[in-house]
C-alpha cells in the first residue's frame, strides 16, 4: 500500500532527474561541438550518458503515470480528472495522453526516444563535433518542454491526504480504438521533425551542409513523415466513425494544425532529393526543416493552449498557452535569426533546363508551400481578428475547398510529369512518348465513368481525369525505374484523390424519422428498421436499433447503431453502425427518440470512401519503404 | 541569349511571383465569400446583422424551449441571458445538443426567427459560449 502511494512521487522525481539530464545534455553537447574534430572517447561517452539517462528517466516517469491510471490511483489529480473505475483497461492506457499534462509527458518522452535513436545511429556515422551540435539543440528543446511540464502542467500533482473515491471519467468520444493510437502516431511525427530542426540548426551553426548531411537527415524526415501521415489518416478515420456526421475532414483548426507540418515536410523531403542529387536548394531545405518543426510546435500550441474553439480541442487551458507561445516565439525567432545570419555561407548555383526534374521538384515545393501558407493564413486569421477585437469569424470549408482544390490539381499535374523527367534536361518528345499511353488510358476510363454515373460538375471530371492519369503514369514509370517507395506514395495520393472525388460525388444520404417496421431505400440498398432494445457495456448503457439491410433480394445482415449513456458523462453519445467493404460504406446514425416510438435516423451510402484512408496508408508505406531502400 | 544562371533565376522569380499572385488572389476571393461572422443573441437583437446574411449565432439552449414538430423539424430558443432568438432546424441534432447547453447555429434570419442550416455543439462538455 505504501509502495503504491509512493510511485507517483517516484514518477515526479524521475521527471526532475530527466530535467537535470536535459540541462546536462545541452552542456555536454555544447562542449562536444566546440572541441573540434579531434575525437574524445570520453566526451562521446558523456554525450551518450546524458541522452540515454534522460530518456531512461522520462520512460520511468511515463510508466509511473501509466501505472497510476491502471491502478486507479485517484490521489493523482490528473488521473482523477480523466479516469474512472469502470473504464476498460485499453482506454486506461490511452487515457494517459487524453489531456494536456499526459500528452505533453508523451511529447517529451518521444523527444527523448527520438534523440536516443538518433544518437545510436549517429555514433558510428557522424563526427563527434557535429553530433555535439545536434545533441545540444535537442537538449535545448528538451529543457524547454520539460520545464514547461514541470512548472506549469505537472501530471503528478496529488490530491492528498483525501483522494476522491471515483474519477471524473474519460470523454466518451475518446473511447475509441482509432483515437487511442492516433495521438502517439501524430506526436511521433511532430516530435520526429525536431531531429530535422536540430540537424538544420547544427548545419547553420557549423556553416556546412552537403550531400553527407542529407544522408543523415533524410531517413529521419521520412520516418517522421510516415508517422505523421499515419496519425492524420487515423485521426480522419476516427472523426468519420465517431463524430457521426460521416465526414472525414472538417478543415477544423486542429486538423489544419496537423496538416501544416505535413505539407512542409512533404516539400522538405522532395527538396532533400535536390540537395542529395544536384547540390542545389541547400538554403531552402534548411529553411523548410526549421519551418516544419516550428509548424509542429505551432500545432502543439494551437491544440493545447485553448486559443481555438475547435471540435477537437479537448481539455485546454489558456494560461499554459502563454508559456507555449513564448517558447514557440523564442524558438522561431532564434532559428530564423540564425538562418538569416548564417545561410549566405551556403549559397550554391546550379543550372538546369526548364523541362527537367529540377523544375518539377521546384514546382512541387512552390505549390506545397503556397498550400501551407493559405491553410496557415486561414487558420490564424480568425484568431488575429478575435485578439484585435475586430469580431468573431470562422473560415469554413468553402474557403479551403476554393483554395486547396485548384492548387492540389496543379500539384497532381506536376506529379504526373515530374517523375518522367530526367535531371537537368528532358526532351519533350521523350516525355510525350512516356505520357501518351497513361493519358489515353485515363481519358478512356474517365469517359466510361462519366457515361456510367449521374452527371458530375466539370471540376470533378477534370479532377477524376488527373487522378487517373497520376495513377496510370505512376504504374507505368514503376515498370521502368525501381523506386517502389515513391511509386507507392504517389499511388497513395491518386487513390486518396479518387476516394475523395468518388465518395463526394456518389454519396447518398437520408435524414428522417422512422419507427420499427418502417423501411427505406438509400443508394440501392433497402434498410428495414426491425426493433429497439437495451444494450449494456462495461461503463455505459443505452439503446440499440436493429436495421436489416438488403441489396436487391440478398440480405447483407444487421446494422445496430446505438445511443449510449456513459456513467461518467451527462450526454448521450451516438455510436454509428457501419458496414464497409472496399467499395462502399453503409453508415447509420441513431438520433434522439421522437414521439410515438419514432426515432430520428440518418443513413448514408458512401461509395469508395475507404479509398481515402487506403491512400493515406499507401503514402505511409511508401515513406517506410523508401527509408529501407536507402540503407 | 541570356546567361543560363540569369535565365534560371528569372524563371524562378517569375514563377514565385506568379504563384504568390495566384495564391493571394484565390485566398482573397475565397475569403470574401466564405467567412461566417459570429454573433450573440444580443448583437442580433440590436440589429447588427444585415437581412439575408448567413451568420453564426452562439448561445445557450433555453430550458424548456425545445419543441419537436413534424418529422425531424425542431424549434428552440438560443439565449445569452439578455436576449433570446428563436431557431428552427430540420435534421438530426448533434449528440451534445441539450437544454442548458451551449451551441452554435449557422443560418439566416427570417421574420425574427433564425432558419438554421447547421447546428454545431462543442465536444467539450465544459464548453461555455463566451
Amino acid at each position: 500500500m505504501m509502495g503504491a502511494l509512493v510511485l507517483p512521487e517516484l514518477g515526479h522525481f524521475s521527471l526532475i532527474l530527466a530535467f537535470i539530464f536535459s540541462i546536462y545534455q545541452m552542456g555536454v553537447g555544447g562542449v562536444a561541438a566546440r572541441c573540434g574534430l579531434s575525437a574524445h572517447k570520453q566526451l562521446a561517452y558523456l554525450l551518450l550518458t546524458s541522452v540515454y539517462g534522460q530518456v531512461f528517466f522520462l520512460i520511468l516517469s511515463y510508466l509511473a503515470l501509466t501505472y497510476a491510471f491502471l491502478t486507479h490511483d485517484f490521489s493523482v489529480s490528473y488521473v482523477a480528472a480523466h479516469a474512472h473505475t469502470r473504464l476498460p483497461w485499453p482506454y486506461r492506457l490511452s487515457a494517459v495522453w487524453s489531456a494536456h499534462e499526459g500528452s505533453l509527458l508523451l511529447w517529451v518522452t518521444l523527444l527523448g526516444g527520438w534523440s536516443a535513436a538518433f544518437l545510436c545511429y549517429a555514433r558510428t556515422r557522424i563526427p563527434l563535433a557535429i553530433q555535439g551540435s545536434i545533441v545540444m539543440v535537442l537538449g535545448v528543446l528538451s529543457v524547454g518542454f520539460i520545464s514547461f511540464l514541470l512548472f506549469t502542467s505537472n501530471p503528478f500533482l496529488r490530491l492528498l491526504p483525501e483522494p476522491p473515491l471515483e474519477g471524473q471519467g474519460l470523454n466518451p468520444l475518446l473511447q475509441d480504438p482509432g483515437l487511442a493510437i492516433h495521438p502517439p502516431m501524430l506526436y511521433m511525427g511532430y516530435v520526429g521533425f525536431a531531429l530535422a530542426f536540430a540537424v538544420a540548426v547544427a548545419a547553420l551553426l557549423r556553416g556546412k551542409f552537403d550531400g553527407v548531411w542529407v544522408q543523415w537527415l533524410k531517413p529521419w524526415v521520412m520516418l517522421a513523415w510516415s508517422f505523421l501521415t499515419l496519425g492524420i489518416t487515423l485521426g480522419s478515420w476516427w472523426a468519420y466513425r465517431v463524430l457521426g456526421w460521416g465526414g472525414w475532414w472538417f478543415w477544423d483548426p486542429v486538423e489544419n494544425a496537423a496538416l501544416l507540418p505535413w505539407l512542409a515536410a512533404t516539400a522538405l523531403f522532395h527538396s532533400l532529393i535536390m540537395v542529395e542529387k544536384r547540390h542545389a536548394f541547400k538554403i531552402w531545405v534548411l529553411l523548410l526543416a526549421i519551418l516544419t518543426f516550428c509548424l509542429s510546435l505551432l500545432g502543439t500550441f494551437l491544440v493545447r493552449s485553448g486559443v481555438l474553439i475547435s471540435v477537437h480541442a479537448f481539455a485546454s487551458d489558456p494560461l499554459r498557452g502563454a508559456y507555449l507561445l513564448k517558447f514557440l516565439m523564442t524558438v522561431v525567432c532564434l532559428a530564423l535569426l540564425l538562418f538569416a545570419w548564417r545561410s549566405p555561407l551556403l549559397v550554391t548555383r546550379q543550372v538546369f533546363h526548364f523541362l527537367s526534374k529540377e523544375t518539377f521538384l521546384l514546382i512541387n515545393n512552390i505549390i506545397l508551400f503556397v498550400l501551407m501558407i493559405s491553410v496557415l493564413f486561414a487558420t490564424l486569421y480568425p484568431l488575429f481578428l478575435d485578439v484585435l477585437g475586430m469580431g468573431k469569424i470562422s473560415v469554413g470549408p468553402p474557403y479551403f475547398n476554393a483554395v486547396f482544390i485548384p492548387l492540389f490539381l496543379l500539384l497532381v499535374i506536376a506529379m504526373c510529369i515530374g517523375p518522367c523527367c530526367h535531371w537537368q534536361k528532358t526532351r519533350p518528345g521523350q516525355l510525350i512518348k512516356q505520357l501518351r499511353w497513361p493519358i489515353c488510358l485515363a481519358v478512356m476510363v474517365t469517359v466510361v465513368i462519366k457515361l456510367g454515373l449521374p452527371p458530375l460538375p466539370w471540376l470533378k471530371i477534370i479532377a477524376l481525369f488527373l487522378s487517373l492519369t497520376l495513377a496510370f503514369t505512376t504504374v507505368f514509370i514503376s515498370t521502368q525505374r525501381r523506386r517502389l517507395g515513391m511509386m507507392l506514395a504517389h499511388m497513395g495520393v491518386a487513390v486518396c484523390a479518387l476516394g475523395i472525388i468518388l465518395s463526394t460525388s456518389l454519396q447518398t444520404q437520408r435524414e428522417l424519422s422512422m419507427r420499427p417496421g418502417d423501411s427505406i431505400a438509400v443508394g440501392g440498398h433497402q434498410f428495414e428498421f426491425m426493433n429497439v432494445h437495451a444494450v449494456e457495456g462495461e461503463n455505459y448503457e443505452g439503446v440499440a436499433a436493429d436495421f436489416r439491410v438488403y441489396h436487391g433480394l440478398q440480405t447483407l445482415g444487421l446494422l445496430s447503431p446505438e445511443k449510449r449513456h456513459y456513467f461518467s458523462s451527462q450526454n448521450g453519445i451516438s455510436q454509428a453502425a457501419i458496414s464497409s467493404n472496399l467499395f462502399r460504406d453503409l453508415y447509420i446514425v441513431l438520433g434522439e427518440p421522437l414521439e410515438k416510438n419514432n426515432w430520428a435516423v440518418r443513413i448514408y451510402n458512401k461509395p469508395y470512401v475507404r479509398f481515402i484512408w487506403l491512400g493515406g496508408l499507401l503514402m505511409m508505406l511508401g515513406g517506410l519503404i523508401s527509408l529501407s531502400s536507402k540503407k | 541569349m541570356m546567361h543560363p544562371i540569369r535565365k534560371q533565376r528569372l524563371i524562378l522569380i517569375v514563377s514565385v511571383v506568379l504563384s504568390v499572385a495566384i495564391a493571394v488572389g484565390l485566398i482573397l476571393y475565397a475569403l470574401r465569400s466564405n467567412i461566417s461572422l459570429f454573433y450573440t443573441p444580443s448583437q442580433v437583437a440590436q440589429g447588427e446583422t444585415r437581412p439575408g446574411q448567413v451568420f453564426r449565432l452562439g448561445g445557450m439552449v433555453q430550458k424548456g424551449s425545445v419543441q419537436h414538430g413534424q418529422g425531424l423539424a425542431v424549434r428552440f430558443v438560443l439565449t445569452d441571458f439578455h436576449h433570446a432568438i428563436a431557431v428552427t432546424y430540420t435534421g438530426l441534432l448533434p449528440d451534445l445538443f441539450r437544454e442548458g447547453q451551449g451551441v452554435v447555429v449557422q443560418g439566416q434570419l427570417e421574420g425574427g426567427v433564425l432558419l438554421a442550416q447547421e447546428v454545431l455543439a462543442k465536444h467539450d462538455e465544459n464548453y461555455r459560449p463566451k
